[in-house]
């Protein structure tokens, strides 16, 4: 993110009890910086009457009291908020490694990927795993954290019709996104393989594994040792 | 302590509050009651806070025995309810005797039906919340659905003076209803108003012909997370994939087919369709009532227009006499 220059933001109503802010209109780095620089900030300094804020790629949407604010007047506020992103300093993101036990029955789709690219199956598992991942965000359910950018190699689009259920743990790839489904869910995305870990539990302080801005880092484990890892 | 007895679950019966705000950024929903004011109205219908906890039922109502009694009070839809066979009217409280059976039925009107009692439903909160998740399986009693056989626990009356629950409690609340007057004016709508959505621009006006023109039905599909809809698909331009980004409540988005779905109380929070238009926030309660092949239509409304109506909504809900004392002590049919 440019720290010299003002930051843009484009601003569109969502409902009557919410708003979008905009910083540009593609995902990239930069973008995603400003929206978690406007998190961490709304955070540390809430606005009275706002009730939910959604981060996502290049976007937040926050939501907020319709009797406490109307549009214009909310945009004003974080304006102000939106101009002091430049002095705003995240902390140091953590560096999370997930392990994966790639193909067979958990990555249902690993052959065919390699097939769609030309590519190994070994190679895959290895363009998956050298990579380090930025959590964007985390949306669509709890504790899902869209992570890229993907191997320009193994961009691939999601399956024509979505899975009805997609088993907990299971590692995917769409578009230049990856992914760790925390729960049993319908789903798009091409699978890989599946880790071992919960992304979501109730019985721990944070409550999701990963949080916006970590780093990620999928480390392969044979059966075994997925096993080994699985919780009681 | 009182406790519910579930000898029949209904349908889908879940535990539930007014949900849980705030968490978008670990990608939790709020969910909550489908029929906020159902539910408001009940809670208050006993003498509870608004948002205590409650058993919503969907379509199917459940069975329920009181081994100490109750009181308690049915909003929402009429689910055809008797105690210990003779007949209930929704929207009024009444006293469950120890020992007695609440039979619910099938829907007679919209699709949910609150179970409100004295106390509330006693549940470990998570995040803040009792709300069930169905989905993630979080909330509510064990982040699912009632099943036979399940005991659930009341809170602690409400009642000043009783710290616990008690037979001389229930003797000396007296039993309410809502008046019909102004219920009527909060009763759940089939044409849905809306505002213009993020993404209003990216349709032509062909689309906006179709979707304020056509009848919609909603779909066998339609759950807590969204309601499918059926009707004459919006022509091309603007549907189809986009950035994901964050999703508001009620958000009318339009998938790959040219069909809307509205997203609803258990939704994902972030989604990577366009949207076209957006529900009020005073229709949101129409929304938890619609059924399967129920028939609705989209009329527009301004940003302005959405707030007065909720202004509107909320001064009928804090009207003084919205809940009066009915006549006579109504005991319950004994």
């Amino acid at each position: 993110m440019p720290t010299n220059k003002n930051v843009t933001a484009r601003f569109e109503r969502a409902s009557d009890q919410s708003l979008l802010i905009y910083f540009g209109e593609q995902i990239t780095p930069e973008a995603n910086e400003c929206v978690r620089r406007l998190l961490h900030l709304l955070e540390q300094e809430p606005v009275a009457g706002v009730r939910n804020l959604h981060p996502a790629y290049c976007s937040l949407l926050v939501k907020f009291e319709a009797f406490e604010w109307r549009h214009e007047e909310l945009e004003r506020q974080l304006g102000k908020y939106i101009g002091r992103l430049s002095n705003v300093k995240l902390p140091e993101p953590r560096l999370m490694e997930i392990p994966v036990c790639y193909g067979g029955e958990f990555g249902p789709d690993l052959d065919e990927v390699a097939a769609m690219h030309g590519l190994a199956p070994n190679r895959v598992i290895e363009l998956h795993t050298s990579a380090t991942y930025v959590v964007y965000f985390l949306g669509f359910v709890p504790g899902f954290a869209y992570l890229g950018e993907l191997a320009r190699e193994l961009v691939t689009p999601r399956l024509l019709s979505p899975r009805r259920k997609v088993p907990a743990g299971s590692v995917g790839i769409a578009g230049n996104q990856t992914g760790v489904y925390p729960f049993e869910t319908p789903g798009g995305w091409r699978l890989l393989g599946r880790s071992p870990l919960k992304m979501f539990r109730t019985d721990r302080e944070g409550l999701s594994l990963l949080s916006i801005g970590d780093r990620v880092r999928f480390v392969p484990v044979s059966r075994e040792r997925f096993a080994e890892l699985q919780p009681a | 302590m009182t406790v519910i007895e579930v000898l029949a679950p209904g349908l889908l019966t879940t535990v539930q509050d007014l949900g849980r705000e705030g968490f978008g950024p670990m990608g939790v929903s709020p969910s909550g009651a489908a029929d906020p004011i159902a539910l408001r109205i009940g809670n208050r219908l006993v003498g509870n806070a608004e948002s205590a906890a409650a058993l919503e039922m969907t379509l199917l109502g459940g069975v329920f025995l009181f081994p100490k009694g109750a009181l308690a009070a049915l909003t929402g839809s009429d689910f055809g309810a008797t105690l210990d066979g003779a007949d209930l009217p929704p929207w009024t409280s009444f006293k469950v005797k120890p020992g007695q059976t609440l039979r619910l039925g099938p829907t007679r009107s919209g699709a949910r039906c609150y179970l409100c009692t004295q106390g509330g439903i006693a549940v470990q909160p998570f995040l803040g919340s009792a709300s069930t998740h169905l989905l993630s399986g979080l909330g509510g009693y064990e982040g699912r659905a009632l099943r036979k056989g399940d005991v659930l626990k009341m809170g602690d009356s409400a009642i000043p003076g009783c710290s616990s629950y008690s037979s001389r409690a229930l003797s000396t609340s007296r039993c309410k209803k809502v008046t019909p007057k102004i219920l009527e004016r909060l009763l759940p709508r089939k044409v849905l108003r809306v505002t213009a959505g993020p993404q209003s621009g990216w349709f032509s006006q062909a689309a906006e012909k179709v979707l304020y023109g056509a009848t919609y039905q909603v779909s066998e599909e339609a759950n807590r997370m969204g309601l499918r809809l059926h009707g004459p698909p919006l022509p091309e331009g603007g549907h189809g994939a986009m950035i994901s980004e964050g999703v508001s409540l009620g958000a009318v988005q339009i998938a790959a087919g040219g069909m809307p779905i509205i997203l609803f109380v258990e939704q994902q929070t972030t989604g990577g369709y366009a949207k076209m238009a957006n529900v009020i926030s005073a229709d949101f309660s129409s929304l938890g009532q619609l059924r399967p092949r129920d028939e609705i239509r989209f009329e527009r409304a301004t940003f302005e227009t959405a707030r007065n109506l909720l202004l509107e909504q909320e001064t009928l809900l804090a009207a003084k006499d919205l809940i009066v004392e009915t006549t006579g002590d109504r005991k319950g049919p004994l």
